[in-house]
């Protein structure tokens, strides 16, 4: 062992290496693998949107803004908030402008956790939360879900992990990796497990915009009396193909999101100028590219929903998101062993569903953020990789 | 219809079991569609955008600006009608402004293109000016970019 090893945190050690690091060296290297592994959009930045920054540099937008954001980005985020889903937040105090969702998942968790506060996690689940909730001095608390209803969360599964440690509850739907999508029906339920727990809750809606088959996206904090209780978070990323931008937001009461700018101003100062300035002209005018986004990613989405089904693949139709989540056990392989076997064998590149926490365990991941031509591809390949198992 | 019609301009080769799949319906579906806006002249002809450039092919083409005294009756139809006749010309379109016919024309030589507008087009009874422009590159045509450099360059694999 290195003797520097020794001196890293408890809390660094205790996080586990990623789950993708040896599949993707191998992938990489190869130069006819067709990826079904992404996390993120194919498209580029709709141009309207790159254009805008481009002229917010040359008018000199090159210094730090306030720490919560350029007021007029807040001003749209709340206008926005407002016209979808009817929600009155403050621009002032109750929205912070972050460098990412990452960040301001970071933030909320440091903000409200003390060492030993207890965060229920349903999984599987986009894999930063479980490290967040370490780096900030937590215990993550697993909550199992499964294919036999979708990998919905339900109270009656939540009421087992509660202890009197128990603090927040970290949910995110329309959800990566599995594409489920929860009902008003669901969300109530959940809303009345925090009620009676009295929990915070932390609301990952990255996805939100991405729902399809006429699903209206619910935003967690319109459900009654979860406004005051939950942090709202999302981005830029996925719905504007902004991921390299680093732009994400939250929305909470006043006291969090003075909190979480406690934080976010010693360590952060202010999320880059340059994509705010982009996302201002995202939020005012990038409604008809998003919706051409999605529109593209609906059809791929049945594409690659009907290529799974016609492989025997046990499926279920993911509502939102990009992801699809067949189940893999059928091949008598694991997870990862499917992963790899497939990527030697047909050079498709997929993730092991259990990166995504234990219930993940007999599942792959695949994107549909990726052209038609590659999707077809790449179901061929898995097609030909299952005839011959 | 309108999503099919979407697809195919994109690209007229998909197969008719992608299409279905991707509109989420059956095939048969599919092909009954096409058949009808086919009959119904709603998809005129299944073309392919070449890059004649590329192959080695060096074409001129040339975009006319057409004054034309309007006749009775026909308007600029017949005119127009005596213009795109012409296996040379590519496309005719009636503009507002200041002149009134568009023409682009294609040909293998600057001289070819010359000699046609000389010769066959501004001698057209009615014609009564012709402005020509040669074009000189083509960076995108039909809503296709020539030379895309935006290539994928997310990571192989990430969360
Ligand atoms: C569920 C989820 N939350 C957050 C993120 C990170 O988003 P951002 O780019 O805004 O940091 C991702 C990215 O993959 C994600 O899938």
């Amino acid at each position: 062992m290195n003797k520097w090893e020794e001196n890293l945190s408890a809390a660094v050690k205790q996080v586990p290496p990623s789950g993708i690091r040896k599949f993707f060296d191998v992938a990489a290297k190869m130069d006819d693998v067709i990826t079904l592994g992404i996390g993120e959009p194919d498209f580029v930045t709709p141009w309207h949107i790159r254009e805008s920054c481009v002229y917010g540099l040359e008018k000199g937008y090159t210094s730090y803004s306030t720490n919560k954001g350029m007021p007029l980005l807040r001003k749209e985020i709340a206008a926005l908030y407002k016209r979808s889903h009817a929600l009155e937040y403050d621009p002032e105090e109750e929205i912070i402008v972050t460098v990412g969702v990452s960040e301001a998942v970071d933030l909320a968790l440091r903000a409200v956790l003390d060492q030993g506060d207890e965060v229920l996690i349903p999984e599987p689940c986009y894999v930063s939360y479980k490290a967040c909730v370490i780096l900030a001095g937590g215990i993550p608390v697993p909550v199992a879900t499964g294919i036999e209803n979708e990998f919905r969360v339900t109270a009656d599964a939540l009421e087992k992990y509660v202890t009197p440690k128990t603090k927040v509850l970290l949910i995110g739907y329309p959800n990566n990796p599995t594409g489920t999508v929860l009902t008003a029906e669901e969300l109530k339920g959940i809303a009345a497990f925090a009620q009676k727990h009295d929990l915070i809750v932390l609301s990952d809606e990255i996805y939100g915009d991405l729902t399809y088959g006429g699903l209206e996206h619910i935003c967690f904090s319109s459900l009654p009396g979860m406004k005051d209780r939950t942090i709202l978070f999302n981005g830029f990323s996925k719905a504007y193909a902004m991921t390299g931008w680093r732009l994400g937001y939250a929305l909470a009461n006043p006291v969090f999101i003075e909190a979480m700018n406690k934080i976010h101003q010693y360590t952060m100062l202010c999320a880059p100028v340059t994509a705010q300035v982009a996302g201002i002209e995202a939020l005012q005018n990038g409604d008809a590219n998003m919706h051409k986004m999605i529109h593209e990613y609906d059809r791929r989405r049945h594409l690659i929903y009907e290529g799974f089904c016609r492989m025997g693949l046990k499926t279920f139709e993911p509502k939102g998101a990009f992801y699809i989540f067949p189940n893999i056990e059928s091949t008598g392989m694991t997870s990862e062993e499917f992963v790899e076997n497939l990527l030697e064998r047909e050079h498709v590149a997929v993730i092991p569903g259990n990166a995504f926490g234990e219930c993940g365990e007999g599942f792959i991941r695949c994107s549909y953020a990726t052209s038609i031509d590659k999707i077809s591809g790449a179901l061929n390949r898995i097609e030909n990789f299952l005839k011959n198992i | 219809m309108r999503e099919l019609l979407e697809l195919l301009e994109h690209d007229a080769r998909r197969p008719v079991k992608e299409l279905a799949a991707m509109l989420n319906k059956s095939e048969f579906e599919i092909e009954d569609a096409l058949k009808k806006l086919e009959a119904n002249k709603v998809i005129m002809s299944y073309n392919t955008l070449i890059d004649w450039e590329r192959f080695g092919d060096h074409n001129v083409t040339s975009v006319i600006e057409v004054n034309v005294a309007p006749q009775r009756e026909v308007g600029f139809d017949a005119i127009a009608e005596r213009i795109y006749r012409f296996d040379e010309v590519k496309s005719v379109y009636l503009m507002s402004g200041s002149f009134d016919l568009l023409v682009i024309i294609e040909g293998q030589s600057l001289n070819k293109v010359a000699d046609f507008v000389a010769r066959r087009l501004s001698t057209i009874e009615g014609v009564t000016s012709t402005r020509s422009h040669f074009m000189l590159k083509a960076y995108k045509k039909d809503g296709t970019i020539m030379d895309d450099k935006e290539n994928d360059r997310r990571l192989v694999m990430t969360p």
